[in-house]
């Protein structure tokens, strides 16, 4: 986990952010995150992110639960233990559709919310910085990352004329650690001087 | 853009008031972040005692068996897979709140959606109870799970409606908590957040799994709500269906009918929207959120009570047509005799039914009783009364009377532990749902957030400019811009 340095701005109303974002894009300058309160419908193709495949893993996952479920119990009710119901056939799907539907869902649906903990890092004690706790509230925030090229001023005073407000250099920690808040808070400060340094 | 989905000018505010964003957080975390009222204690206490009732009750049944609860041989299901099947189909109402709304595009949902998405999972959660220590030998519960033994391994029997319904409840509970939850991280982010207290930090800051609102996450979030959703919707109708055909698969009359599915389902989301309403009412007036949860909200809920109560209804008499239709005698006689005939042992319950379910809703046909909360209120409770004697009447009306008629059994009578473990399962669910609203946001922060734009009364008159824009122009110029 690296700590990096940031110009961030705050915004108030979606419809500044967007040209906002957009901007930003065209000038050259690279978005680290955008961080809202709410989901805002397009703000990831503004920024330019791919499409999510989680829906793919959910297709795949619910696959594979079909495929147990129907494996598993033709094995068990065909070949392991055979059970004569009236001379009915051993193989009796209409029967099994329930259970192989139940557990089709219940496969997707498990693996889909791991999957998406996973890939956005969300467990039980993780931390992260998120750079303004307001942005879980009312505020958009924008984190533009600087890289050896940025000029820090020009970027802030760029933010600024795009509506922005609150603009700063920020230095932060992007991964993720885990521990508790306040006790994790001081360990990372003295790290952000001794990058600063 | 915000404007992305327009709504009309015509439609009423989801949210009354002059709200922003940051409003909409203060008073939906405000009765979180307050010390609770001396009406949550009396609350929370009352069902804690209750829940403890229940424990005896079940104690008992573990103790001495099921006979404690006065089952006999002809009545081998009584108030217990009568309150089983209550409360399942009271966990119906979330989900399709949450997931089949969420599907139809409905805007209304998100004032509703959280506690109702709560309330599924303690509704299921008591259900379960049934099943399980009517078993008897609770100890052996393990048995219904198709796990290798040394008993062949001998496995349990696919084919069976009994083991469907393992299936189904089982994933139902898993799939509606991990929808439920996995929409709450962003509320409890925000929650910890504005924790300035301790303890506050620490639990809402493990809860929140280390949310922080980027919007890769964001986009993540809503593919895995609406692939839940599109999951969900299908897993809701088939859980009470697989429930049904505990039912319709069995050669009992009374039992054995197709129409069995399709009237449970609505059944189902019939008395779940009864118990939204009145824990609604309640909770919208006690945490005063009734600018969240208006009085819109509880006119549509009332429309689907009076839409679902008539396909009850419809189903009612359906099944009393094809019983005379059928030819049958003993089905025929399983509803002359044992149900419509008021004079006969459990007559009676046949007519409360039609009365609390068919007769009661139509009252909710006229607008002024739906937008009445005291009505409402009434009404809701009058449903799961209603709802109640629906599975009392399909239970113990098609079983009383055996075939053979020195196997009737018209003295069954619930034991004082059968009643306290229904009343023990109302303390678990009351428990559970204080708990809850005193911890827990009950409405979604940012879903409410999210169509505030669109449907906040303060941002309802700037769209009128927006009304009178051509609707080419307005696609082109909102929807593609990006």
């Amino acid at each position: 986990m690296a700590i990096k340095k940031f110009v961030t701005g705050n915004f108030y109303d979606e419809n500044v952010l967007f040209p906002a974002v957009k901007k930003v894009r065209r000038a050259g300058y690279k978005i680290h995150d955008v961080f809202t309160p709410f989901p805002i419908h397009g703000l990831d193709k503004a920024m330019g992110l791919r499409e999510t495949s989680l829906h793919t893993a959910g297709f795949i996952y619910g696959i594979s639960g079909t495929a147990t479920a129907l494996g598993f119990i033709s094995w068990a009710l065909t070949v392991d233990w055979r059970m004569n119901v009236g001379g009915k056939p051993f193989f009796a799907l209409p029967a099994w559709i329930p259970i192989i539907f139940e557990l089709t869902v219940l496969f997707a649906a498990v693996g889909m919310v791991l999957t998406f903990c996973y890939l956005c890092q969300l467990a039980p004690f993780v931390r992260k910085d998120h750079f303004n706790l307001r942005s879980t509230d009312d505020t958009f925030l924008m984190a533009v990352e600087c890289t050896d090229k940025t000029n820090e001023a020009e970027a802030l005073s760029f933010l600024q004329g795009l509506g922005a407000s609150d603009v700063k250099v920020e230095f932060k920690e992007t991964g993720w650690w885990l521990g508790r808040y306040d006790k994790e808070r001081k360990r990372f400060e003295k790290q952000t001087e001794q990058a600063v340094h | 853009m915000s404007l992305l989905r327009y709504e009309s000018q015509v439609r009423p505010p989801l949210v009354v008031g002059d709200k922003d964003y940051h409003q909409v957080t203060e008073d939906i975390c405000r009765p979180v972040e307050a010390t609770p009222s001396r009406l949550w204690w009396i609350g929370f206490l009352f069902s804690a005692v209750l829940l403890a009732f229940g424990i005896v009750s079940v104690t008992m049944e573990v103790i001495y068996g099921t006979g404690q609860w006065n089952l006999n041989k002809t009545i081998g299901w009584g108030w217990d897979i009568t309150n089983f099947v209550w409360w399942v189909g009271i966990g119906h109402a979330g989900t399709l709140i949450s997931a089949i709304l969420l599907l139809f595009r409905q805007g209304w949902r998100t004032g509703v959606n959280r506690a109702a998405e709560a309330m599924t999972i303690f509704a299921v959660m008591c259900a379960g109870q049934f099943p399980i220590w009517h078993m008897g030998r609770v100890w052996n519960a393990f048995f219904v799970l198709p796990y290798p033994n040394t008993r062949g391994p001998l496995w349990v029997n696919f084919n069976s409606p009994l083991l469907w319904d393992v299936f189904a409840i089982s994933t139902y509970f898993t799939v509606s908590l991990l929808f439920w939850y996995s929409g709450l991280l962003p509320d409890l982010a925000t929650l910890r957040d504005r924790a300035k207290l301790k303890w506050r930090k620490v639990f809402y800051g493990v809860a929140a799994f280390g949310w922080t609102g980027s919007t890769k996450h964001w986009q993540r979030h809503e593919a895995l709500s609406l692939v839940l959703a599109g999951l969900s919707t299908p897993l809701v109708l088939s859980v009470h269906t697989i429930v049904s055909f505990d039912f319709a698969t069995s050669v009992v009359p009374g039992w054995h009918t197709t129409i069995f599915p399709p009237y449970f389902v609505a059944g189902a989301i019939f008395s779940g929207f009864a118990m939204v309403q009145t824990l609604l009412v309640v909770t919208r007036k006690v945490l005063s959120l009734e600018e969240y949860i208006t009085i819109e909200h509880i006119d549509v809920m009332n429309k689907v009570i009076v839409l679902t109560g008539s396909i009850v209804g419809i189903a009612y008499l359906t099944e009393l047509f094809m019983a005379w239709y059928s030819h049958v005698d003993y089905e025929w006689f399983a509803f002359k005799e044992n149900r419509v005939n008021i004079f006969s042992p459990y007559g009676w319950s046949y007519w409360i039914m039609m009365g609390c379910n068919v007769l009661s809703p139509q009252i909710f046909w006229f607008r002024k009783m739906r937008r009445n909360l005291t009505v409402t209120f009434f009404m809701s409770i009058l449903v799961n009364i209603g709802m109640w004697f629906e599975r009392f009447v399909i239970i113990v009306t098609s079983v009383y009377r055996d075939y053979l008629p020195s196997a009737w059994s018209t003295y069954y009578r619930p034991t004082i532990w059968e009643v306290g473990f229904y009343l023990g399962t109302f303390g678990l669910f009351f428990t559970c749902y204080f708990l809850f609203s005193k911890f827990f946001p009950v409405i979604a922060i940012a879903e409410i957030k999210h169509i505030l734009k669109r449907s906040g009364a303060n941002f309802k008159e700037e769209m009128t400019e927006v009304e009178h824009e051509a609707v080419p122009e307005f696609v082109e110029k909102h929807a593609h811009d990006h």
